[in-house]
């Protein structure tokens, strides 16, 4: 029983003692009493710097909950029991949350600086009048490549990936509107389609490119495409940026067909508390020297073209993270296309993963 | 201890109560759910009837019963050799420590080191041999599965081992039974509760892992976990998802079944 | 001899395998580079990092905090359990109970998550104020660990001898006294694995946590599945290392009150 019982005080006192550096801290960081906004976002999707200037600013205290995917974002939000003044979701799911009420309208009047934004990243599909959501970051699907091993004119259509020379050597990013939406686009249809047949056939298409697939992978693609354990990859622009940073040898392609352009956007859930402070922190964001501080961290693309002017002529010029218009025009936004698609899509790239 | 037990009772039967049979309530609720909200039996019916599902459940049963068999095999000896040291609890408990660091961090640090030019490969190189695959392989996702859930297969036999009474080994040597014949007639039986214990906290866990399957897999394993990831998160079909959930749940009632009875035979 | 050799060299590889990717993690912590891929020079910038980022060393408190508690509450109302499993007669209401408690264990965490989401927003309905927070997330730990507990104490009480607490009745130990001078002393290595087990789960725990948190309460797990996407820094590792090395020290610690206490105990018995 001693033995027990030292057990026993011992975690006790353990506990005691992190409470007290839990309050301790807590003290040190916020003014407690101030107002607090809370802010859902990915994780380590903000400069923290940015964070404590907005706090500095505005007198509000910042509380900063992650996610790790839309999905997950999603259920919580709809399910409840929290309340988030913003949140940031990617382009079908702000779709998806506008249909289902759950971000609020934001008026147009309290918001400063929207002109700030590229007429081009304004106005999608999604959001067609920007009237619940405010572009945060966007980029492209596209082709990584290792120059050691590949040239760019090997992956410049996505046609291409079924080449003999990438046999077991092709990452990719683990998602079926992503995985099937190379098979559309290669077929020359739209990745929003909701036609059965061309689903299939594009399906089947696939089927041809499993014995050049090394990995479905996520985030972890970065590591092994830096590694040189992977030599091609299809992954997102913003992921790609990263890579890049690291490897010299890697380089990023859009291909010829066209491909997807993303966007996470900035949005106030209906079930938010602090309105005002969440009006405040896009108006803090959507400012220019903001916005580039912020794209800089991330090494994400900022639709914020007034941003993009405080940036280095190297990252604005660079055509595989910053398209020409006429390129932009070519790529399609992913659509919420509604549970029962959604499960159509799902159901045949699981097929398409579990079969040989 | 009869008047007691009541008193046990209450802690324990409200826990059952709140997080064991409400969950479990909604559970098998959804399940019975299509994705309209109607109560229907469908669910039951595409899970019986689709060859992908009934794949991923071999493959998740292959593959938890591979891991599972790899931890026995080499916890087994560990934790009996575990047993024999100095300072054995301070032993354990290095055991236990690398479980506090994320799991995601270790399949990162595993990465590294498995990886085409990584720690493992540049030490066979130096004995000349050349570099090979081995991410995204069935060993190292069977390897990496087993490395994670090793200390708790170790955990549980070790205890069964500690508490047996060293005069019954002696006693046994007395009678002139050599080491192999007092491992399998007293060892082995008197620490079976301890690995019936760590085969239930491993193998039907390693039945739902989705996280290894992309990360070290890179998807050429899947289990049902990915598919309940799937159904739960992405295409929010919980009925579909709870459903599987609750065929795991009769496979479990059945496994301890089994076991009971195998219990009662001998 | 030779058979102490073979453990010896045994143990010695099975610590290594176990160790290396954690070295692996605390050597990065170092690196002057900002990945796992490539060590490019020492340097403690990301230990400096780690001490400026205030939120980051909150979460740190927190998470080890809910590890703590949620396991220590775990553990007292899974020795209930056992104690009650093992005292029931009835062998039908028994295995019930057995199976019951194995459920979820069994269940995906994903699943788990989700209805402990909804049956919190459910009695956030009832109850005025009660929203997911440090409590919910504290409930959940404790409610996902008590079958693992109960699971390592079992099998010690299923063997404990009937007699000894025959013994300590009829010497005229109560109730109160036969459980904490006669059957908990014998759990104890028991009640210890359990706790560890308890502890090890929360500290783990990724989809449950994820669900049940809010209110700006998140633990390090979540923290650092919600960086994958934009890429874990090795601020991430210098936190593991600084895991690593307290947990050593617990550990230690630990080790050193327990030898403390039998090494007073084995004096005491040769003064009696």
């Amino acid at each position: 029983m001693k033995k027990l019982q030292t057990l026993f005080l011992g975690v006790l006192v353990i506990i005691a003692v992190l409470f007290a550096g839990v309050l301790q801290l807590k003290k040190q960081t916020g003014m407690s009493g101030a107002e607090t906004v809370n802010i859902y976002n990915w994780g380590d999707y903000l400069a923290p710097d940015l964070i404590t200037k907005f706090e500095k600013e505005t007198g509000y205290k910042v509380n900063y909950d992650t996610f790790d995917s839309n999905e997950a974002m999603y259920t919580k939000i709809k399910q409840g029991g929290t309340s988030y003044d913003i949140t940031v979701p990617s382009d079908y799911m702000t779709q998806k949350m506008i249909k289902e009420h759950l971000v609020t309208k934001l008026s147009a009047d309290k918001i400063k600086g929207l002109a700030n934004i590229g007429p081009a990243y304004l106005n999608r599909s999604f959001d067609p009048h920007n009237q619940y959501s405010i572009p945060y970051f966007w980029g492209t699907l596209g082709i990584i490549y290792n120059d050691k091993f590949y040239q760019k004119t090997d992956v410049d259509h996505w046609s291409k990936l079924w080449d003999q020379k990438f046999r077991n050597q092709l990452m990719f990013i683990d998602g079926a509107r992503e995985y099937l939406g190379v098979g559309l686009l290669t077929l020359g249809y739209s990745q929003n389609t909701t036609d059965q047949a061309k689903l299939l056939e594009a399906s089947a298409k696939l089927r041809q490119l499993k014995p050049n697939i090394k990995a479905i992978a996520a985030d972890e693609i970065k590591m092994y495409l830096a590694d040189e354990e992977g030599r091609v990859a299809v992954e997102y622009s913003g992921e790609a940026s990263e890579m890049l940073a690291e490897n010299s040898h890697l380089h990023y392609v859009i291909p010829q067909e066209g491909t997807n352009v993303w966007f996470d956007n900035l949005v106030i859930p209906r079930s938010a508390q602090n309105k005002k402070g969440a009006y405040a922190f896009i108006n803090f964001m959507l400012r220019p020297e903001n916005a580039a501080r912020n794209a800089r961290y991330i090494g994400y693309s900022t639709p914020n073209q007034a941003a993009l002017k405080l940036l280095p002529a190297k990252i604005r010029q660079n055509q595989a993270f910053y398209p020409s218009q006429a390129q932009l025009r070519k790529m399609e936004v992913y659509q919420d296309l509604g549970q029962k698609k959604v499960q159509e899509y799902n159901d045949l790239y699981l097929t398409l993963k579990i079969k040989k | 201890m009869q008047k007691m037990r009541s008193l046990f009772a209450v802690p324990y039967a409200l826990w059952l109560m709140f997080f064991v049979f409400a969950p479990i309530a909604l559970i098998v609720g959804y399940s019975l759910m299509d994705i309209n909200g109607h109560l229907t039996l469908t669910n039951y019916q595409d899970f019986f009837s689709s060859s992908n599902y009934l794949l991923l459940t071999l493959s998740s049963f292959w593959y938890a019963l591979l891991i599972t068999l790899c931890t026995l095999l080499f916890g087994y000896p560990m934790a009996y050799c575990l047993t024999h040291l100095k300072h054995r609890d301070l032993w354990l408990m290095l055991v236990i420590l690398p479980t506090w660091i994320s799991l995601l961090l270790k399949a990162y640090a595993f990465i590294g080191i498995f990886g085409i030019h990584g720690g493992v490969n540049q030490f066979l190189g130096l004995f000349g041999i050349p570099a090979r695959q081995i991410l995204f392989t069935n060993f190292s996702f069977v390897f990496v599965s087993a490395y994670i859930e090793l200390p708790f297969m170790i955990l549980p036999i070790y205890n069964s081992l500690v508490e047996i009474d060293s005069s019954l080994i002696f006693a046994s040597y007395d009678l002139g039974a050599n080491k192999w014949q007092t491992f399998t007639k007293i060892i082995w039986p008197l620490s079976l509760s301890g690995v019936k214990s760590g085969i239930q906290a491993i193998f039907i866990p390693s039945l739902s892992l989705f996280m290894l399957t992309r990360l070290i897999g890179g998807n050429h394993v899947i289990t049902l976990g990915t598919a309940i990831e799937e159904h739960f998160l992405v295409t929010q079909n919980w009925g579909m998802g709870a459903t599987i959930g609750v065929v795991l749940i009769i496979i479990m009632l059945l496994v301890m079944g089994l076991t009971r009875q195998r219990k009662g035979g001998s | 001899m030779k058979k102490n050799k073979i453990a010896t060299l045994y143990l010695t590889v099975m610590f290594i395998v176990l160790y290396l990717p954690i070295f692996y993690l605390i050597g990065f912590s170092f690196n002057a580079g900002q990945t796992m891929n490539k060590f490019t020079g020492f340097s403690l910038v990301h230990f400096q990092e780690l001490f400026s980022d205030s939120r980051l060393l909150l979460i740190l408190l927190e998470t080890f905090l809910l590890a703590f508690l949620s396991a220590l509450l775990a553990t007292l109302v899974g020795i209930c359990g056992t104690l009650w499993i093992r005292y029931t007669k009835k062998k039908v209401t028994k295995n019930a109970l057995l199976a019951a408690n194995n459920l979820l264990l069994v269940s995906p965490d994903v699943i788990i998550g989700a209805s402990f989401l909804i049956l919190f927003t459910v009695l956030g309905k009832v109850i005025s104020g009660f929203n997911l927070g440090f409590l919910t997330v504290l409930l959940s730990h404790v409610a996902f660990s008590v079958p693992i507990v109960v699971l390592m104490i079992l099998p010690q009480l299923e063997k404990m001898n009937e007699s000894l607490i025959f013994a300590a009745q009829d010497l005229g130990a109560n109730y109160w006294q036969t459980l904490t001078n006669v059957i908990l002393p014998y759990l104890t290595p028991g009640i210890i694995a359990g706790y560890f087990m308890a502890f090890t789960y929360s500290l783990d725990d990724f989809a449950v946590t994820f669900f049940v948190t809010g209110g700006g309460f998140t633990t390090l797990s979540v923290e650092i599945y919600s960086r994958a996407r934009q890429g874990v820094s090795l601020e991430v590792n210098a936190l593991s290392t600084l895991v690593f090395v307290f947990a050593l020290v617990l550990v230690a610690g630990y080790y050193w009150i327990s030898q403390d206490g039998s090494s007073s105990r084995k004096k005491r018995k040769k003064r009696g």
